[in-house]
């Protein structure tokens, strides 16, 4: 073995791999190799770091230097100066948005990214080689698999984890020890464990991440869940989306059955456990349990009434437990730390940490993870490093399409399963998008709403035609054509729907609506009564027009590309609203700046 | 995968491949490598320190380079820190004097203290 002096770890998340950290990996080895060092230092290719805005991403070890934005021409100054002559680039650095000063984040640990979070279900992602199963090893990986196998009983098993509080970080937040009692008590010679992988809520890419970042710790769980319920074979259900996912979990099962910690007499304890992927098409309601159920077993993907539940008949009408990844993630550091090292993080109800996934106005789009009960404006501000522009703080969605908005009134309430509910909104697997005040809320619900009526299977009335006419109506409010008596009918409808769609698709798909009704009622009458769009977004309620002080220099009315500009050189132009298509192209052309959208 | 027993030992094993990146205390060893330490040599002294301390299966020693220490007349510069002593610099280094410091100082805790700067000053 080696002894390498320096390690460069490079992100291939799915987010840096898109930004080319790949070739960046590659032009590391080669400029290491010119130079005879690739002996001395060398780079390993991890999961994701979560600050995904920054990418892509490099570390360099011992030091932890954290270069961001590394681009190509980047790298051989990186080996030239940093790993050749051990002197840090600083201009490469990462700078914080919240500090400027370069030099004070010359290390990862310094990042005010990172340090307020609490590293538990990424606790490897970014540290280690996903694809090398004795780094997750010598990261006390199947440790914790191989105390239940010798130490436990499954009731043990199931009794840390129902005293962790653990909650399913999938969405719906039900005691996952309590489910796995339920398998476990359920009669049947065969009993199934599945991994929901099937991450379908736009923009949340936790369970992405964690795949694709620590494949293993969601094994070394499937096992744990396994031996506790008295199951001998697994499935994890991913979209055929996440390639990369999809194929270091592949080399992941693979390295576990080489070196026998999946497969027959696993410890010498006799237990055994096996474990297949199963790809989806990448439908969103294969995500709801029953409908995974019906994909796994090669039926189409339409869920079904419960109960009953699949802790009694599930996978092949045998009693299964699904856990999502995030959730199977935490599993071993509880059994390994014990349960009270879990819930002394968080708040009582709601113990542990959780990842969001930030994204839409926000300076650090990427992954973070948290105790549960920080709050909101921690995690925008302090972590997320604000808005960018300075602009204003409007709301965040969190839930994505099932979930609801939550205002400025809400900055401090504490983040956990039952707040986020007490104000109409939901955790949902942890998407959070936030929205400012350049963003119309009305079509910010269309847009969720088009969403799953997209992705509706169609099996349940009130799912397939509610959510479209609901649809139908908001397109017509943000087309200018509403009356206060819509915002009425919507509400109605969403109200049926969520007393009578069959599965949790339906049931909360008007969810966005009403929460966008509830708190920015204002910004529907003002679209319905005064035809305005307050935000400016709405194509068919805006006009561009061109204001007193017009010098006549036809710079608008050449750029228009439907000739809507008229007008005398050197005297006011107009535009005809008739035929103005709101490209809004003329607006940075006016020298006077006297061009603008009301 | 038999026993308790092999886990560990494969643990064992892989932790010596990651342990840079783990937080750890120990010993620091850092090679003056600007343009001055390369030119004098500090190449062969680096590549020699990490030969050795491979070979001696070193645990806990964290071996890097670092820009000008600042003598540069007294090049190749090498600088012991372990916790809870104080600093120890070593001058005009060489293979031979590299891996001496290793197997006495670092191995033994003895200071050679006739590589040392205070005894190239005298």
């Amino acid at each position: 073995m080696d002894f390498y002096r320096a390690h460069v770890l490079v992100c291939g998340g799915t987010g840096c791999t898109s930004s080319g950290s790949l070739t960046i990996e590659e032009m590391f080895n080669t400029a290491l190799k010119a130079r005879g060092l690739e002996k001395e230092v060398k780079v390993v290719r991890t999961g994701c770091f979560g600050l995904c805005e920054a990418g892509p991403i490099c570390i360099v070890y011992p030091e932890g230097s954290f270069y961001s934005h590394v681009k190509m021409a980047d790298v051989e100054r990186i080996v030239e100066e940093h790993l050749l002559k051990g002197r840090i680039v600083k201009d490469l650095l990462y700078v914080d948005h919240a500090n400027e000063a370069r030099d004070i984040t010359t290390s990862i640990s310094e990042v005010n990214f990172y340090k307020k979070q609490k590293r538990v279900a990424l606790k490897n992602c970014g540290v280690i080689n996903p694809e090398v199963i004795e780094e997750y090893i010598a990261f006390d990986g199947y440790q914790a698999l191989g105390k239940v196998l010798t130490e436990m009983t499954p009731q043990d098993v199931i009794d840390v984890i129902k005293k962790s509080g653990l909650r399913g970080r999938g969405g719906g937040g039900f005691p996952t020890g309590l489910k796995w009692e339920f398998a476990s008590k359920s009669e049947g010679d065969i009993k199934y464990v599945a991994c929901n992988a099937d991450e379908g809520d736009p923009g949340a890419f936790m369970d992405r991440s964690v795949l694709e970042g620590d494949p293993h710790a969601v094994i070394e769980a499937m096992a744990i869940a396994a031996y506790a319920i008295g199951a001998k074979k697994g499935y994890v259900y991913i979209r055929a989306e996440y390639p990369i996912a999809v194929k270091r979990l592949g080399i992941a099962i693979a390295q576990a059955k080489e070196m026998g910690l999946l497969g027959t007499d696993i410890f010498g304890t006799g237990f055994e456990f096996d474990l297949e992927i199963r790809l989806g098409a990448g439908a969103f309601v294969c995500g709801e349990e029953t409908a995974l159920i019906a994909s796994i077993e090669g039926e189409r993907g339409m869920p079904r009434p419960k109960p009953p539940f699949p802790a009694v008949k599930g996978i092949f009408g045998k009693p299964t437990i699904i856990n999502n990844v995030e959730t199977y993630a935490v599993i071993a550091q509880i059994i390994l730390n014990g349960a009270d090292w879990f819930t002394s993080m968080g708040t009582e109800r709601s113990p542990g940490t959780k990842v969001f996934a930030l994204g839409g106005k926000i300076n650090n789009t990427g992954l973070v993870e948290i105790p549960m009960g920080t709050t909101l404006r921690e995690v925008i501000y302090d972590i997320g490093g604000g808005i960018p522009g300075g602009k204003e703080f409007k709301a965040v969605q969190t839930g994505g399409p099932s979930g609801g908005c939550i205002t400025k009134q809400h900055l401090d309430t504490p983040i956990d399963f039952d707040n986020l509910t007490a104000i109409g909104s939901m955790m949902g697997s942890g998407g959070m998008i936030v929205v400012d005040e350049d963003n119309c809320m009305v079509d910010f619900a269309r847009f969720f709403l088009d969403f799953t009526v997209d992705e509706s299977c169609g099996k349940c009335v009130p799912c397939r035609e509610g959510t479209k006419r609901m649809l139908e109506i908001l397109e017509k409010i943000t087309s200018g054509k509403g009356t206060l008596e819509d915002l009425d009918t919507l509400e109605q409808l969403a109200y049926s729907i969520k007393d009578s769609a069959l599965c949790g698709l339906g049931q909360t798909a008007p969810n966005p609506v009403l929460s966008t009704l509830r708190y920015f009622r204002d910004e529907y009458v003002a679209h319905v009564v005064d035809k305005k769009c307050p935000a400016g977004v709405c194509q068919d309620l805006l006009q561009i027009v061109i204001g007193d002080g017009c010098i006549g220099c036809t710079a608008c009315a050449r750029v228009c590309p439907v000739g809507a500009i008229t007008g005398e050189v050197k005297g006011q132009h107009v535009i005809d609203q008739s035929k103005c298509i709101k490209c809004g192209a003329c607006i940075p052309k006016c020298p006077k700046k006297v061009i603008y959208k009301q | 995968m038999k026993s308790l027993a092999e886990l560990a030992k494969i643990r064992e094993e892989a932790l010596k491949r990651v342990d840079l990146r783990t937080d750890r205390k120990g010993t620091r060893i850092v090679v003056g490598m600007a343009t001055c330490g390369i030119s004098a040599g500090a190449r062969p002294v680096l590549t020699a320190l990490l030969d050795e301390a491979q070979k001696r299966g070193l645990k806990e020693v964290e071996i890097t380079q670092t820009g000008c220490i600042g003598v540069c007349r007294l090049e190749p510069i090498v600088e012991v820190y372990s916790e809870g002593q104080e600093k120890v610099t070593y001058v005009e280094m060489t293979e031979e004097k590299a891996r001496r410091v290793i197997a006495e100082h670092i191995v033994n805790g003895n200071v050679v203290t006739e590589y040392t700067i205070g005894a190239a000053d005298k």
